[in-house]
């Protein structure tokens, strides 16, 4: 009985050693970053003003602010949400709704959104090039641009999609069919609206992850100025991410605070969106009857 | 699903007629399918278009043992065009070896502190922490590497040019960490919680309990997250541009710069004329990142699939 005290003592040293190793490997990973963010803050923020974000750029991209490729990005994500959501939802709608599980078909489908998730940036845009603005003829333009993007954050709507219509218990279904309703009816009925805040952060996922990305719209549709807004999806655009790489790199002489404004425009709108993304899954998870 | 052919047949066998309800039913059903099969479409449509781009140079004009042996890429050199991706396979190797170094011990460490250690609020916020960390745009972790990292490195190590292996390695290193970290969270999240309090019941320690039970049952999970943060960097486009120095070299110290595969096609395909030799140099370059992001992940998928059935 007392005999076993020491060795407790010392496990719980050794406990304690490890809880506060992980920890300090936790506080490692989060602190360089929270400390990027602060100085991104500290040194963006005096860029900011209403001229910053709704002017354009002057003096060869050197001063003046950011509009054209705000509302590029605005256009770019819009338009790649258009194709995305329906594509996604549905795909998802089928996984969850129709497919057999242990199917051969919906593996290899499972198996093509993991895959499609991790085929690298660049690869995205080269597909961009030869499929939408070689192969299908849309030139360099917003719509080449948001197709791949599209493409890109597919899977992104797909997941999120498929866990929100996993979630709504199977006894909903069974009651609507029991009522004589068909497969469609069920879902379109009783499934969708029960899935949709799900599926909303899905979306806002899919936008954030489509603003912030650069390789995929740089040679399908975005390109690093214009003196003029884009008129329609055929038309060429600024994007943020890119006049991000453009003034950090190929612009000489831009006063540091720009570039930093720019990316803490980026930092922050992406921030935002996620947080809303995660606060929307937490007052559902709250809320749920079932 | 099972039920395609007896709801026709239902339908008949009551004497109902096929009203538009039923039509509709089967013609969402369609939709519904193709839009399911769409990722297959377009994985399949990727490795299509990207090979049909580049096919040429693959059949006709590759040599293979200067494209992957020889580290001279002079694809603009009027007298000798080259295309050796060797250096670049070398930047790409040392960039997401030193990233992996950086990241894999510390994600591991967090991902066991979030799941065995932490508890209540605090695994919640350090949760939704390490989500908001993923979501940052690589083109800011490369304008934070040309910005801050490189005067920092340049300042602290003494050295001329602080674009270098050091400086993207621990840019791409804190890009992978979310993601390694909230796999393998996931992975230790999937040891049944029957396994700890079986340990814990017989006296061990939580500290024992997770390195001798958890950790062993979570193994290929955590490999699988590993795996997964290697194809992350390896992937990784704008924030090796813009933080690695971009020139090419076979790198022999972490304070050399050193050029990406995927970098060299994002500066140099702008500059191309479609169809050309350098063109089709770089979609075969595409093809090969193709190749092995998927090999990549078709292992983890294995292992993660091995890992539940066993």
């Amino acid at each position: 009985m007392f005999a076993a005290k020491p060795v407790n003592l010392r496990n719980q040293q050794v406990e304690g050693l490890f809880r506060l190793l992980f920890g300090i490997m936790m506080v490692v990973l989060i602190v360089p970053v929270l400390m990027i963010i602060v100085m991104l803050v500290y040194k963006g923020g005096p860029a900011f003003s209403w001229n910053f974000l709704f002017t354009f750029p002057t003096d060869g991209m050197t001063a003046g602010g950011v509009f054209p490729a705000l509302l590029g990005t605005i256009w770019l994500v819009v338009v790649s949400l258009l194709a995305s959501v329906p594509l996604g939802v549905a795909a998802a709608i089928y996984l969850s709704e129709y497919a057999q599980q242990e199917h051969w078909l919906t593996r290899v489908i499972n198996l093509a959104t993991i895959n499609l998730a991790g085929v690298p940036s660049i690869v995205h845009a080269l597909f961009g090039l030869g499929a939408f603005v070689l192969f299908l003829k849309f030139g360099t333009s917003i719509l080449a641009a948001s197709l791949t993007l599209a493409v890109m954050t597919l899977p992104v709507v797909i997941v999120a999609s498929w866990e929100s219509l996993q979630a709504v218990p199977r006894a909903f279904r069974e009651a609507c069919w029991n009522m004589g309703a068909t497969r469609w009816q069920t879902i379109r009925q009783v499934v969708l609206p029960n899935a949709l805040t799900g599926i909303l952060t899905g979306i806002i996922l899919q936008v954030s992850r489509a603003a912030g990305e650069t390789a995929p719209i740089m040679f399908t549709g975005a390109v690093f100025f214009l003196p003029f807004l884009p008129a329609g999806v055929f038309d060429q655009t600024m994007a943020l991410a890119l006049h991000l790489y453009t003034i950090s790199t190929q612009v000489p002489n831009v006063p540091e605070s720009l570039p930093f404004g720019v990316a803490l425009l980026l930092v922050g709108m992406v921030l935002i969106m996620n947080s809303t993304a995660i606060m929307f899954r937490m007052y559902l998870r709250g809320k749920k009857k079932w | 699903m099972s039920g395609q052919h007896t709801d026709a047949a239902l339908a008949e066998n009551a004497g109902d007629s096929l009203d538009a309800n039923w039509y509709i039913d089967k013609l969402f059903q369609g939709v519904m399918f193709v839009c399911g099969i769409s990722a297959v479409l377009f994985v399949l449509g990727i490795f299509a278009f990207v090979f049909a781009e580049g096919a040429e140079f693959v059949i006709k004009t590759i040599n293979w043992s200067q494209f992957l042996l020889s580290p001279r890429w002079a694809p603009t050199s009027d007298y000798n065009p080259t295309y050796g991706i060797l250096a670049l396979i070398a930047g790409t190797a040392s960039i997401t070896v030193l990233a992996m170094a950086v990241a894999v011990p510390f994600s591991l460490g967090a991902a066991i502190f979030i799941a065995e250690f932490a508890k209540g609020r605090t695994r919640e916020v350090l949760k939704i922490l390490i989500e908001l960390l993923a979501a940052i745009p690589s083109v800011v972790w490369g304008f934070i590497g040309l910005a801050i990292m490189n005067p920092w490195i340049i300042e602290t190590f003494d050295v001329p040019i602080g674009l270098n292996v050091l400086n993207c390695g621990l840019i791409l290193g804190l890009m992978a960490a979310p993601i390694i970290t909230s796999i393998a969270e996931d992975a230790l999240k999937a040891v049944p919680d029957t396994y700890r309090e079986a340990s814990e019941a017989l006296g061990a320690s939580r500290w024992q309990t997770t390195a001798r039970v958890v950790l062993p049952a979570a193994k290929n999970g955590l490999l699988a997250a590993v795996l997964l943060g290697v194809g992350r960097g390896f992937g990784e486009t704008m924030a090796v541009l813009m933080a690695s120095g971009h020139s090419i070299n076979l790198p022999s110290s972490v304070f050399d710069s050193v050029r990406a595969l995927t970098a060299t096609i994002a500066a140099e395909l702008g500059e191309t004329a479609v169809g050309s030799e350098h063109y089709q140099a770089l979609f075969t370059i595409g093809i090969f990142l193709f190749t092995i992001t998927f090999i990549i992940n078709m292992t983890a998928d294995w292992i993660i699939r091995g890992s539940k059935k066993g």
